[in-house]
């Protein structure tokens, strides 16, 4: 129902820790807020080449997780249109200018017989270099 | 008709405003003075939706929130809660811990102000039977929500008015979902399909079938043996989740009744919905005896937002337009 918000237009940029990699913002296509433990997956292809979730971390209001923690996570959420930062490493560093990204959230919703979620990509330019 | 004579009152669900809020274009506060003005001021909220932190509220969000309601004349009418069964990946939610989550959101009412509470559709009979008699002592009505494709013969809502009938609990009750009252297959999501590659004849079928009342097991078979593809699939299957049934249906049920989700897809510019026939639907309510609030429940903007800029805002103010006349409310101010 919202899946062509869950990538957002701003704030991909390169991580500033000194790996090699990226951020991609993303939001949750739900019309509420969910424990994070019923949040399946959120797999992200960037440029066409899938990154596997043990490279990715996911951060909710400075929060941040490994997917395999997530599960377990009954006390924190992804709220309704909150902006998480999926973090990702990657083995180049990210060139400059656009890529391709895209990203499929899978989510557990407990009065649905299927899995929920939806998908989305879009071609997002690389911010400036982080502080 | 014998409207005057009648006890209902305008609400609205900020579920309508998902659009905006999601956007971060409008806030909590803005959805409050909003339906201030449009004199929906019976608030319906869901906690999980618009209150960051959930399950805890803060004081300073409480404190907030009862003096929005008094800065822009609205009042706090009922929350809508979920029961997340599959909260864990490997075991389903035991019933204590069912009981235990509805209970905590009856608290999460109370705090907010609000004496109704919508039960989600996936609530077991036996739930709320648990549950009945905290929220009775929290001056709380659990109201299990109508909501298609269910109806009042249906075994699962069949178990739900067992319960009710044999504990003849004050606390439980029905919240109908307008929803059940689908006469016409709403256009906003038959051409949002065309948009999205199904294939006009397959479309012009599933209206028609729906639009005739017509049996809508076989539509996706049919739909599949006509060459069909995954747009023209999952149109058959909104076909099979939209009902039409009379509703007059909700006299015999009356009593239980404490809520109106009035759900809506599309108010065209002349005020009318153009596939749920309120027209018919408020005399059956006034009728009745109906004295809770008629809650706007928006959910048009998934199937515009890829052409249109969505104005829930817009849609909500149409339909009180609407209820306002069908109700017999003479304002004079906007007709």
């Amino acid at each position: 129902m919202f899946d062509k918000y869950i990538v957002c237009e701003e704030g991909f940029r390169t991580l500033d820790d000194g790996r090699t990699g990226g951020v991609v913002e993303v939001r949750m296509p739900y019309y509420r807020g969910l424990a994070l433990s019923m949040v399946e997956a959120v797999d992200l292809v960037v440029d066409g080449r899938p990154v596997p979730a043990a490279r990715t971390t996911f951060t909710v209001h400075g929060n941040t997780y490994r997917f395999d923690q997530l599960p377990r996570t009954t006390d924190d959420r992804w709220e309704m249109g909150e902006r998480a930062q999926l973090a990702f490493e990657t083995d180049e560093p990210l060139a400059a200018g656009e890529h391709d990204v895209a990203v499929a959230v899978r989510l557990r919703i407990s009065y649905m017989p299927v899995p929920g979620g939806g998908r989305d990509a879009k071609r997002l330019t690389l911010a400036a270099q982080e502080i | 008709m014998s409207a005057s004579a009648h006890q209902i009152k305008r609400g609205v669900s900020l579920y309508s405003f998902q659009e905006e809020y999601f956007l971060r274009t409008m806030s909590v506060e803005d959805c409050l003075r909003v339906a201030g003005e449009i004199g929906a001021t019976g608030i319906e909220i869901i906690p999980e939706q618009m209150v960051p932190g959930f399950p805890a509220l803060t004081d300073e969000f409480v404190e907030q929130w009862f003096s929005w309601m008094e800065r822009y004349g609205t009042a706090p009418v009922a929350t809508d809660l979920f029961l997340d069964t599959k909260l864990h990946r490997d075991r389903w939610l035991s019933r204590e811990e069912q009981v235990a989550s509805v209970c905590r959101d009856v608290d999460i009412a109370v705090r907010l102000g609000a004496r109704i509470v919508r039960a989600i559709i996936n609530t077991p009979p036996e739930v709320m039977e648990e549950a009945a008699p905290y929220a009775e002592e929290q001056g709380v009505r659990l109201l299990l929500e109508v909501h298609a494709p269910f109806h009042y013969e249906h075994p699962w809502i069949l178990e739900h008015l067992e319960v009710m009938h044999r504990t003849g609990s004050p606390a439980l009750g029905l919240m109908p979902d307008m929803g059940t009252y689908v006469e016409r297959f709403p256009r906003v999501v038959s051409e949002r399909a065309l948009r999205d590659g199904a294939k006009p004849e397959l479309v012009d079928l599933i209206v028609k079938t729906y639009d005739d009342h017509g049996d809508t097991h076989a539509l996706m078979d049919v739909v599949n043996y006509r060459g069909g593809g995954p747009g023209d699939f999952g149109l058959a299957r909104q076909a099979t989740h939209y009902i039409w049934s009379e509703p007059k249906a909700m006299l015999e049920h009356m009593p239980l009744i404490g809520h109106i989700q009035a759900k809506f897809y599309e108010m065209t510019e002349d005020e009318v919905e153009y596939s749920i026939p309120y027209e018919r639907i408020v005399p059956v309510l006034v009728e009745g005896g109906f004295d809770g609030h008629l809650s706007s429940e928006y959910e048009g903007n998934r199937h515009i937002q890829d052409v249109h800029p969505v104005d829930s805002v817009e849609q909500v103010r149409r339909q009180h337009a609407m209820f306002a006349r069908l109700l017999g409310e003479t304002t004079g101010e906007d007709a």
